[in-house]
């Protein structure tokens, strides 16, 4: 297996509403931006791989005018995942490992203001017995959310504290979208959208793009950048059956966290997808976290561009590892409800 | 009489968006509602594209400077629909065609009239008939249709997508 390393990750200040701009437009400038900070050009990218969902947009194949935002000319090698990003630089890395590329350009982008995205993520479910049901991604998560304060694995007030955590932290994030957070008894007193969540245990409704370029250690020594390398990666899904699932838990994670050996990994912080309040407190007890700083970018509750945002906590790990005195980094992507589907990489800063 | 038993429902799927032509289109279908169409130039292959979608597919760039272009132009491709198509009010045969501006290097579609169909051919001249000023709006659909100028036809190569 090559070694392989994040080059360069760019992304959009989060708005929550782009207005007249449409993705090509909202995916240009952090390409650019990626291009600019490598040195690169599209002819220097041998792999090209973008995570979008066309559900957003409501157009059939709408991923492929995302491709205007790239040169193509001259043809290039390209892929694109119906999934967040975080699963095109999985792919990205594959393609890498067979030995078909040296480098890979990966870019996820999402628009969910058009729409209404509680129930365009209702398509992504599966189509026979539960999308036909029409569940709102909110409800979703709110079946997860009161059987977990149910148990006692969260509480409102868990859920109060990582709100608190993440907002406060997305204030030295200049891309956040999100930075005041409600005091306690606002937060305690907010009206449900679906119980136990109110607003406040959503993200919000995002509009943006990121891209990443990723390489080989032929490629990070040639540029004689910071080597931040991507130690570990793997991700595991869970049945699409909600009630085939044991929703207390997560197989999944825990499934990554033995594969990854993550116990043996003294991380410096983690930065999780986490798209409710509800998910931190949880996937800070499945994966035995403790005390380390979590979503120190904010974090989703604090910006989600949908499609792209489990990319981020891998670009933001990458940018903290880079400018901070961190040595190992967590970042975590998921996709599905109640978090079916879940991907944990491990950074990893290299002395030269 | 006992009911019947369903063992089954409906269950419709639609999802109501608020589309975005983007920013440049946005530019672009702005002027059309003046009567103008403003292309838009690849600032490094130079190409022109009209209708502008904001960036060059072949340069992954912006396309930030504009120009106008004339109403007139080319048949680069046609075919004649016989076929009726439901809610469509246009009653067959008659011709779509991919139209060339004059000074683009990209085509869009657009309705040919006030041609005999035998005649219509690729490089025939063109010319844009407009609705009456009073009916313009944000959409090409100010153009009615376009019509046969008499012209001398155009080489087709000049079709060709310069590199």
């Amino acid at each position: 297996m090559k070694d392989l390393y994040i080059l360069a990750y760019a992304q959009n200040p989060i708005v929550a509403d782009a207005k007249a701009a449409n993705e090509v437009e909202l995916i240009m400038p952090v390409v650019h931006e990626v291009f600019k900070q490598t040195g690169f050009t599209q002819n220097d990218i041998g792999f090209t791989c973008s995570g979008s969902c066309d559900y957003l947009q409501g157009a059939a194949f709408a991923f492929v005018e995302g491709l205007s935002a790239i040169q193509t000319n001259p043809p290039i090698k390209e892929s694109h995942v119906e999934m967040d990003a975080a699963w095109a630089l999985y792919e990205s890395i594959l393609k890498i490992q067979m030995g078909d590329a040296e480098t890979a350009l990966v870019y996820g982008f999402g628009k969910s203001s058009p729409g209404d995205l509680s129930f365009v993520t209702t398509l992504q479910t599966d189509p026979y017995y539960l999308s036909p049901l029409w569940p709102d991604k909110t409800s979703l998560a709110a079946l997860q959310a009161q059987l977990l304060i149910n148990q006692k694995v969260t509480s409102k007030q868990d859920m109060y504290i990582a709100l608190l955590e993440c907002i406060t932290n997305a204030k030295n994030n200049p891309n956040a979208l999100v930075t005041n957070a409600p005091n306690e008894d606002e937060y305690l007193a907010a009206k449900n959208l679906s119980s136990p969540l109110s607003t406040f245990d959503c993200a919000p409704i995002s509009d943006g793009a990121s891209a990443m370029i990723i390489g080989t250690e032929e490629v990070v020594k040639k540029l004689g950048v910071p080597k931040i390398k991507i130690s570990s990666i793997h991700h595991q899904i869970e049945s699409s059956n909600l009630g085939a699932r044991d929703l207390s838990t997560s197989e999944s994670l825990l499934g990554l966290s033995e594969k990854m050996n993550l116990g043996n990994v003294s991380f410096d912080f983690a930065e999780l997808h986490t798209q409710f309040t509800y998910e931190l407190p949880f996937i800070k007890k499945i994966l035995n976290l403790g005390d380390i700083k979590i979503n120190l970018s904010g974090g989703p509750l604090a910006g989600n561009v949908m499609m792209a945002a489990g990319l981020d906590s891998i670009g933001k790990s990458f940018e903290l590892l880079k400018n901070h005195d961190f040595r190992n980094g967590l970042a975590h992507a998921s996709s599905g409800p109640c978090l079916q589907q879940n991907m944990l990489v491990h950074l990893e800063k290299i002395d030269d | 009489m006992t009911e019947e038993k369903k063992d089954f429902f409906v269950s419709d799927i639609s999802l109501s968006y608020q589309y975005t032509a983007g920013n440049a289109t946005t530019r672009f279908l702005n002027k059309v509602a003046e009567g103008k169409l403003v292309a838009q130039k690849c600032p490094k292959c130079k190409a022109v594209y009209v209708p502008p979608r904001g960036s060059c597919p072949g340069c992954g760039v912006a396309t930030e400077e504009e120009l106008e272009l004339p109403d007139t132009g080319a048949v680069e491709s046609f075919t004649i629909v016989h076929i009726p198509i439901p809610g469509n009010p246009i009653v067959p045969p008659y011709v779509c065609a991919m139209i060339r501006l004059d000074g683009a290097d990209i085509s869009f579609l657009h309705l040919i009239q006030e041609i005999n169909l035998a005649d219509i051919r690729i490089g025939m001249r063109v010319q844009a008939v407009w609705k009456d000023k009073s009916e313009w709006d944000t959409t090409l659909e100010n153009i009615k249709w376009f019509k046969p100028t008499g012209e001398d036809d155009v080489d087709p190569s000049a079709f060709e997508f310069k590199e």
